[in-house]
């Protein structure tokens, strides 16, 4: 890949502004502010940047329960990311979805749903209309590990290459679905076997060096654009907080104290930050500085949602249907 | 004159000339065994890109055939018999019904779901399903079922033309049934279809679900003088509109509702509950319906013939509910 001298400062603010925004959900959240179940991907950044850099706003993205971070990345607005959570009207999806409905079509991310493995064949329809409107378009979607132990995650991959549709898979191999270890699961953690049984090309990459994913997402997506294929990518990474809920869960799941340990080693914030000071692009200071305006803009976002108000009894019936 | 089964055909025709986008997807799309002639030749004169047959994946294929729509591109994903469609119940019920009101989508979801009940002929239990009731069950959809030749390209081109998901439920059985036919282009909005009255009649009303409501017209003939029974045909099952019916009652105060598929929380026992919730006058008797028995579909042709609902079943009943008096 070819770095532009802004772009590594650009993927460290993102993943920042990610973080610093998820943080303030989890303190919002043990406040008890609000209610919706959140899922954070606090540790797993780096997937959803490095692949969000490789796309366009024609671009259609799929996300699923822990999909904050999906959203942020191609570029959806934080105060009505803020604004969902917080039930209000002026959410992404008007206060109907939560923080595992979201939306923002305008930056072509279609949407996030919870049913695990769910959008993972619509995400395919996308790409076929891609495809057909011949715009060089594709389609991204983002799942975990255990959407791998759903069915359709199968008939997908093999509709997506019996097809050849422009459909990139993101696998974020977080090796735990919710408190159980991939270990107990499955007789492989390695993801990346079942795009191989369908003949799509696929690769293993550090999720947490939002480098190694940006190249490679640039790399696949660039083949992608020009020969309508799909393609498969296994992130391999870890979340630094528990399933659900604001907490970090130290306790909860197989040898997870020792695991956080190692991981909270390789944090992707932390990784993308030396390397920059490393290479004299990005000093000390200055770090201090985006550090702080970023923190700024997220308090700034979160009272301006703060102030708005949750959707009117009335509206409860609308929009189930577009035409009556 | 046009056969249900033509009628179809037509719609498609119609559509996949006038608009470039709409695909169809779908099993077996290629092939009679599984769609009659409902699809003859289209593959050849729209080509294999936009009538696309697929593997045996009915969960993805649907999701797919959503993700379409959700790019404003309409499309149809056919289910050649609904006993398999309920591998794609994730797609239909917590994707497609849910996706405009839990994003709060303002845009065109146009995505037609058509789903073929293929039942009789001793296929049994898993080729013979009408599950429409399930998913009149789901805000977010529209439910619609044809009985005669001129609503199934009606309704089915109203379908694909609709934003919203709407499943399109057709009875093989429905195929042969031959009638009038105006070939009609400007069609109103599905949103604004409801029941209709096919026969009219003063004694009794007689509401017909998708084919029952051919064989409700079967059972005419066995009874004596016309004009005795009202039959309509509900057409669209949700969201369900029973203001015809509140008319057709005000004059005959019976109410018979016949539906081939299961009794308990089905559509039929749902039209009885919604017209007594609104009716302000009295019935000479309470409303009866007339339903499958409660047990998987048979093979056996003895079994069979038990098991469905025939015209001369109907007569018998109507005929009872003319002699009551209370």
């Amino acid at each position: 890949m070819n770095l532009t001298a802004n772009s590594p400062i650009q993927l460290l603010s993102s993943m920042m502004l990610i973080r610093a925004s998820e943080l303030k959900i989890s303190i919002e959240a043990k406040k008890q502010t609000f209610k919706t179940p959140i899922h954070l991907a606090i540790g797993q950044e780096a997937v959803a940047v490095g692949v969000a850099m490789a796309l366009r706003n024609s671009d259609t993205v799929f996300g699923n329960h822990r999909s904050h971070g999906h959203y942020l990345a191609t570029g959806g607005e934080l105060t009505s990311l803020f604004s969902e959570i917080l039930g209000n009207a002026d959410g992404c999806s008007g206060g109907r979805g939560g923080s595992m409905h979201i939306t923002s079509r305008k930056t072509g991310f279609m949407g996030s749903m919870p049913i695990v493995g769910g959008t993972i064949p619509v995400s395919l329809g996308a790409a076929l209309a891609h495809k057909r409107s011949g715009s060089k378009g594709v389609s991204v979607v983002f799942f975990g590990d255990g959407a791998a132990e759903e069915g359709v995650f199968h008939e997908s991959l093999n509709l997506a290459a019996i097809m050849s549709l422009p459909i990139l898979f993101v696998c974020e191999n977080n090796l735990f679905s919710s408190h159980l270890h991939i270990s107990e699961r499955q007789k492989s953690s390695k993801i990346q076997r079942f795009a191989e049984a369908h003949q799509i090309e696929s690769h293993e990459v550090d999720g947490n060096d939002v480098r190694k994913v940006s190249e490679m997402s640039n790399k696949l997506i660039k083949v992608m654009r020009s020969e309508s294929k799909p393609a498969f990518i296994e992130a391999m990474t870890y979340r630094l907080f528990g399933h659900v809920g604001p907490e970090i869960d130290e306790e909860i799941g197989f040898e997870r104290e020792r695991d956080l340990k190692t991981w909270r080693k390789r944090d992707p914030i932390e990784r993308e930050l030396n390397d920059l000071i490393r290479e004299g692009i990005l000093s000390r200071e200055t770090f201090a500085t985006l550090s702080e305006e970023i923190n700024q803009s997220v308090i700034d976002c979160w009272e301006r949602a703060h102030r708005g108000v949750n959707p009117d009894e009335s509206t409860l019936l609308q929009n189930v249907l577009m035409d009556f | 004159m046009t056969k249900f089964v033509d009628s179809i055909r037509l719609a498609f025709e119609n559509e996949l000339a006038r608009d470039k986008d709409l695909i169809v997807i779908g099993q077996g799309v290629w092939s009679p065994f599984y769609v009659g002639s409902s699809m003859k030749d289209l593959d050849k004169k729209f080509g294999k890109e936009r009538i696309i047959d697929t593997p045996v994946s009915e969960n993805a294929v649907t999701a797919l055939a959503l993700g379409y729509a959700l790019m404003e591109k309409p499309i149809v994903v056919i289910h050649p018999r609904m006993d398999f469609m309920i591998l794609a119940l994730d797609a239909i019920v917590n994707a497609a019904a849910k996706w405009r009101y839990s994003l709060d989508w303002k845009t065109p979801i146009p995505l037609t779901i058509r789903a073929m009940i293929n039942r009789g002929g001793e296929q049994g239990a898993q080729h013979s399903q009408a599950l429409h009731s399930w998913l009149s069950h789901v805000p977010g959809l529209r439910v619609v079922m044809p009985s005669q030749p001129q609503d199934a390209y009606e309704l089915l081109v109203q379908s694909i033309r609709s934003p919203d998901p709407t499943i399109f439920i057709e009875d093989r059985w429905s195929y042969d049934i031959n009638s009038e036919f105006t070939f009609n282009q400007n069609l109103q909005p599905l949103a604004l279809e409801g029941p209709k009255v096919l026969v009219e009649g003063s004694q009794i009303t007689v509401v017909g679900i998708g084919h029952s409501t051919n064989l409700i017209i079967d059972s005419l003939e066995f009874l004596r003088g016309r004009g005795i029974a009202e039959v309509i045909d509900l057409r669209v099952v949700k969201p369900l509109k029973i203001e015809t019916i509140l008319s057709s009652l005000a004059k005959t105060k019976r109410l018979l509702v016949v539906d081939a598929s299961w009794n308990d929380s089905g559509v039929a026992g749902e039209v009885i509950s919604m017209v007594m919730e609104k009716i302000d006058f009295q019935l000479k008797l309470q409303p009866q319906r007339l339903t499958l028995p409660e047990s998987p579909a048979p093979t056996s042709s003895s079994l069979e013939s038990a098991y469905y609902i025939s015209g001369s079943e109907i007569h018998k009943k109507i005929e009872k509910m003319l002699k009551s008096l209370t």
